[in-house]
């Protein structure tokens, strides 16, 4: 298991490395499976186009779950979240190529808060669009 | 149909009870991309502390949004389902889900609001073990495009 960041050593201000995490129309289908969200805009670019969209787009859910997975890596623990909440403010478009999409997840630790929890603020980007704003999540560490 | 302003305030009965098992877990750590041994195997997962593989974060939605779909979905509310999209979500942990929970969730309609053409209606979704312990709270807003048509 990775080492966990240590409340006292979090200084409020100070940036988390950033990460990228890719995503293709495969990662669509195998979440629309877990999640039991089949939402056709997810995985048939025929509708997804014929509803206005520039092509298959990526779940929320799915998205929100990479900034989880970018919070949980750096605290070393993947229990350790209190609060997470996003909006969603852009889709995450998902051509069907062998490149698929990238969301870029970054955060900057907001707030020390009472029984040692950290509050992150977090951006996600995809193909320069804003994904997700309004992101925080909150994290106890030891 | 205009969407009914009457649901607001109103709470959905519990869902059957929804039993987490490793199984589920893994496929969704899969499906999310998330290699944590924490996920997938149970002595990693009690040598962090925790009874059993603990699901990842995002992991609940599984079970909240068929609560809150189910909500949103009551034809008494009119809500055009094919118009909604996802706008904003929220979870407050009480603590980690882990495989062996048997647990149920409970949706209120918090709000319904008008912004411009738009619709949003803001639902909580309690999780509880059968056994009456609160694991998290998922809050939700669904965004109906367009308003009333």
């Amino acid at each position: 298991m990775t080492a966990q960041v240590k409340y006292a050593d979090v200084e409020v201000g100070s940036d988390l490395p950033a990460a990228s995490f890719p995503v293709s129309r495969l990662s669509l289908v195998k979440y629309c499976g877990a999640s039991g969200d089949f939402n056709v805009i997810h995985w048939n670019e025929r509708i997804a186009t014929s509803v206005g969209l520039p092509n298959v787009i990526a779940h929320g859910m799915f998205t929100m779950a990479q900034a989880g997975r970018y919070i949980t890596d750096w605290a070393g623990d993947p229990g350790a979240m209190t609060e997470f909440g996003v909006r969603f403010s852009a889709p995450v478009v998902v051509p069907d190529d062998d490149t698929g999409a990238t969301i870029e997840v970054t955060g900057t630790v907001e707030e020390k808060l009472d029984g040692n929890r950290v509050a992150i603020a977090l951006t996600a980007r995809s193909a320069g669009a804003k994904v997700l704003t309004r992101a925080r999540a909150v994290v106890r560490l030891p | 149909m205009p969407v009914n302003q009457d649901f607001a305030g109103r709470t959905f009965p519990a869902t059957k009870p929804y039993e987490v098992s490793r199984v589920k877990i893994a496929e969704f750590a899969d499906a999310i991309g998330d290699p944590s041994p924490v996920y997938r195997d149970k002595d990693a997962a009690v040598a962090a502390g925790y009874p059993d593989v603990i699901a990842p974060p995002t992991f609940p939605i599984v079970v909240t949004m068929a609560s809150s779909g189910a909500a949103a979905a009551d034809p008494g509310l009119g809500l055009n389902y094919a118009m909604v999209v996802h706008g904003e979500q929220r979870f407050e942990y009480t603590r980690p889900l882990h495989a062996g929970d048997v647990v149920t969730a409970q949706s209120t309609i918090e709000s319904i609001r008008s912004v411009g053409s738009n619709t949003l209606l803001n639902t909580r979704t309690d999780l509880q073990t059968v056994a009456g312990e609160h694991v998290c709270a998922a809050f939700s807003i669904i965004v109906e495009r367009g308003g009333a048509g």
